[in-house]
């Protein structure tokens, strides 16, 4: 099987310019006789499927939920990045590319990473031209501002909406495509495997949700545009159906899965209430360019956040982190509040949350306000109101829904937050083109691996899905397709989609006639815990080995012990789910493989056997500076095969944020 | 906030597949805490009647965090329940208190057919779209983001309608059964753009015939769906789909 990361040769900033203009391309007649398959219809499926449509191919887009319009990109809140340079901060491709590579903890490819930095701001030109509203200022020009790991304002946003405002930019473009026949759209669809002919993806097994019939799918290429994993976890920021099926059927038919374990665990998040929760909710990182995080200085605090006085508050990012202050990367923020937990300095009825505070945000912004109208002599009281409006200008919405969970009002008290699970930087293996080790078959968005290291910056999500669907993708792909003008589209009829059909058939049937007696939730819950201690903010080696143990005990349990309700040919959610969380237990098991065999900490994977005297993740370059590909070999059996990382430009040195 | 726990009575509506009759089911749950959400509430229910062998109930969620939009429910005859601005997945337990009934039902509209239980089908809504909710410009051909100034307010404007979540609220508690408010939030955020500016007069033509052709109702402004949308989207924006179909009318060479 191949493995090769085909980065072009040539200079970094010219490898991408060197690529396009000498990339095999497909004639606008050929192009109308090939057939790609796009599955999920998020930032990166959506803005893929509506381009590719654009450029004549024939597509079929597919995702499980009722409209493309809610795939789970819609929920990023804070924003997305781009070298626009409009604050003339500084700013550049190559700081872009720096801050990235950086903030990765460098495990990133390079020649990805700055491709990224070089498409950011055409992303931007795209979205504003489809009418999406970013937030502007007076003079009508866009406005930007900070995220977490960088020193400059790069940031794009509406309001805390900006993931909604994007996809649903790219949804329109999607609609139209839709409408003008190039996209046949199937909603309430979930792929359940990749069809192989002579070693190509050549289509999909879907099973149409209403009705629980399995349908078969040509397609000369197969884009997996699927999301992250999160919900491995049980407890995420990702939406109820969001998972990893797709990406797992692709890994069993020979894509290699890269860096499992690297997870995010995103700092600012509203805390477990309680056994019966089904998702957390992330406040966004933009809440930190103006919230403070701090904890008591006494353990057991008993006394109310605002009867606190500041001299017994620890600010302990601030403390730590002079330099970037509470606008670490989220990686060095989750870990700074877990600390603060353990040591017992937790606040809150579970004792598992930190304070994030608006108080000096609040009279900063109502100073400046009532200055701007020459109010000079004010009392606290105006300042307060004012500031309040500030806050609620650039926060309102978020702040509203702190609330609305909570009961609790986030102005007049400090927000208690906690670290959750948001994001997983890991994922299929893909090449420079997005390619994964099948060929034919691509994975673009967070379904790959490939640019965000072990640690994703803030707004760096939005940037790859679009950046992977609108213009990477477009040229890559016809790479492989300009080869494939003399196929014709191959019937359903062939026998490899019978055969892939009846092995998704058969396994739906020995689910269901399990006829156990607990719940899929239950044994979901279960791995989620698992997961959550063992290898969650920090792993090691005995818990990762426990881990093993338990998951593979867990998954006999479920495999004989299930209760599905309901029948294979109708609407069955419970069916559906219980194929997600059987991909789920086996894919938890390669996580914990994965972090076992890191013996490094970087990133967002922390292993406490690797840390410096003050407690900072602590790599190896020498020996773990390699893109982990896993390689299925049959039921809890995978080999390891290394790409090795090589840094040009960037020289990997310890991170710091001091 | 004080916490509390609750036994409830909920009669909901069941109903096998479109061609089937439906009707409202009475099931019992208890010690539901008063920092649930709604949702989560309804998971305690579903894992209830697995475990007794009954059928759960199927209803449409995801993110869970009120702005995917696929949480449907009409509580005690509101869309998306007793709170303001706010969907059926940010409805919290606290809501309701101990010994309550709750009715719920789907959304009800010949335009979204219900598939099973509670879950219906929007399909139609992704048709408006389809029929000019954008603005034609392939990958590639922008020009630089910042050449366009908009002015702030416009901006603004602009944004407030584009935060629709297309979840069919307004649809569901008008009584005719009217997707103005809907339609109207995209002609809206796209007449005050600059960008929207070409197709303005045909967008508005095409998403109101297939509004019509959906058998969507008319607008009688009765202003229900401003009160129970939950982003808040203004009815106003439906004043200015009718100047724009107007205006599109007259000056449209037939």
């Amino acid at each position: 099987m191949s493995f090769d990361s085909k980065i072009p040769a040539g200079e970094m900033n010219e490898k991408w310019n060197d690529y396009k203009g000498h990339v095999k391309l497909v004639n606008p007649a050929n192009k109308r006789k090939l057939e790609v398959i796009v599955v999920g219809t998020g930032l990166a499926g959506a803005s893929a499927a509506a381009s590719l449509g654009e450029m004549g191919y024939k597509v079929k887009a597919f995702c499980f939920q009722d409209s493309p319009r809610r795939a789970h990109s819609i929920a990023a809140q804070g924003g997305i990045n781009a070298a626009k340079n409009y604050q003339n901060d500084g700013d550049s491709v190559f700081r872009l590319f720096y801050d990235t590579v950086k903030g990765g903890d460098y495990r990133a490819r390079e020649a990805n990473v700055h491709r990224l930095a070089e498409v950011s701001n055409a992303i931007i030109d795209q979205c504003v031209a489809q009418g999406v509203p970013f937030a502007r200022e007076y003079g009508g020009l866009l406005s930007n501002r900070s995220f977490g790991g960088t020193q400059v304002q790069r940031t794009f946003y509406a309001a805390g909406q900006t993931g909604q405002q994007l996809l649903l930019g790219a949804y329109s473009a999607l609609e139209r495509q839709i409408a003008l026949g190039t996209v046949e759209m199937y909603s309430r669809h979930e792929m359940l495997d990749v069809v192989m002919i002579d070693e190509k993806a050549r289509g999909i097994i879907a099973r149409n949700l209403v009705t629980g019939e399995l349908e078969k799918h040509f397609g000369h290429a197969v884009l997996l545009c699927t999301g992250g994993y999160g919900n491995v976890f049980y407890l995420s920021t990702n939406a109820m159906g969001s998972n990893v099926t797709a990406a797992w059927k692709a890994h069993k038919k020979g894509a290699f899965f890269g860096n499992p374990c690297f997870t995010q665990i995103h700092p600012t998040c509203i805390p477990v209430s309680g056994e019966y929760q089904s998702k957390l909710t992330l406040m966004s990182e933009s809440l930190r360019n103006d919230g403070r995080i701090w904890v008591p200085k006494q353990k057991d605090e008993k006394r109310k956040a605002v009867d606190i006085p500041e001299e017994e508050r620890d600010y302990y990012l601030e403390r730590r982190y002079p330099a970037f202050g509470n606008l670490v990367p989220r990686d060095v923020a989750s870990r700074a509040a877990k600390e603060r937990c353990d040591e017992g300095y937790g606040v809150g009825t579970t004792k598992l949350a930190v304070y994030l505070d608006f108080k000096d945000a609040i009279l900063r912004y109502g100073k400046i306000e009532l200055g701007k109208q020459g109010n000079t002599t004010a009392s606290q009281e105006e300042i307060i109101k004012a500031g309040k409006a500030v806050v609620e200008e650039k926060y309102g919405n978020l702040f509203e829904m702190y609330e609305k969970i909570t009961g609790e009002n986030p102005y007049e008290m400090p927000m208690r937050i906690f670290p959750a699970v948001h994001y997983t930087m890991g994922g299929l293996w893909v090449d420079y083109e997005l390619q994964t080790t099948v060929k034919g078959l691509y994975a673009l968005g967070e379904a790959n691996f490939s640019d965000h290291g072990a640690n994703r910056l803030g707004a760096s999500a939005l940037m790859q899905g679009l950046a992977d669907g609108y213009f990477v993708i477009p040229y890559t792909l016809g790479n492989y397709l300009a080869d494939e003008i003399r196929t014709p589209a191959i019937p359903t009829s062939h026998p490899a989609f019978a055969e892939t059909e009846k092995a998704v058939s058969d396994r739906i049937n020995t689910l269901m006639n399990i006829r156990g007696k607990q719940t899929v939730e239950s044994f979901h819950k279960r791995l989620g815990k698992i997961m959550w201690d063992k290898c969650g903010m920090a792993r090691n080696e005995k818990g990762l080995r426990e881990a093993i143990t338990e998951i593979q005990a867990l998954k006999k349990e479920f495999w004989s012990d299930v209760r599905i309700p309901g029948e294979i040919n109708n609407m069955n959610p419970e069916l559906d789910k219980a194929g997600r969380v059987a991909d789920f237990i086996e894919l938890g098991e390669l996580m914990c493989k994965d972090a076992l065999e890191r013996r490094e900490s970087c990133g967002g994977h922390f292993r406490e056997e690797s840390q410096t005297e003050d407690g900072e993740a602590k790599r190896d370059d020498e020996n773990f500076s390699f893109v982990s590909a896993w390689e299925y070999k049959g039921e809890s059996n995978w080999q390891l095969n290394k790409e090795p990382l090589e840094f040009e430009i960037v020289k990997p040195t310890q991170r710091s944020y001091k | 906030m004080e916490h509390y726990n609750m036994n409830l009575t909920l009669k909901i509506w069941r109903q096998k597949n479109k061609q089937s009759a439906g009707s409202l089911e009475t099931y019992q749950v208890k010690d539901i805490s008063s920092e649930m959400s709604f949702l989560e509430m309804f998971d305690v229910l579903n894992e209830q009647l697995i475990v007794a062998g009954d059928d759960p109930i199927a209803f449409d969620h995801d993110c869970r965090e009120g702005i995917c939009g696929q949480c449907s429910m009409h509580i005690d005859g509101r869309a998306h329940g007793p709170w303001t601005n706010n969907t059926t997945c940010q409805l919290h337990m606290r809501a309701f208190k101990d010994g309550d009934t709750i009715v719920v039902e789907p959304w009800r509209s010949k335009a979204f057919p219900v598939i099973k239980d509670l879950m219906v089908d929007r399909s139609s809504f992704d048709r408006i779209i389809q029929a000019g909710g954008y603005i034609s410009v392939n990958t590639g051909n922008a020009v630089d983001a910042n050449s366009l100034p908009i002015d702030k307010k416009d901006a603004d404007n602009a944004f407030m309608a584009a935060a629709c979540i297309g979840c069919g609220a307004c649809v569901a508690t008008c009584v005719n059964s009217s997707a103005m408010l809907f339609v109207s939030a995209k002609v809206a955020q796209l007449a005050q753009l600059p960008q929207g500016q070409p197709e303005r007069e045909s967008r508005v033509l095409n998403m109101v015939a297939q509004m019509d052709k959906e058998n969507f109702g008319n607008c009688t402004n009765t202003y229900a769906c401003e009160a129970e949308c939950p982003k808040g989207i203004s009815v106003s924006n439906i004043a200015r789909l009718n100047r724009e179909y107007l205006s599109a009318g007259l000056s449209t060479e037939q």
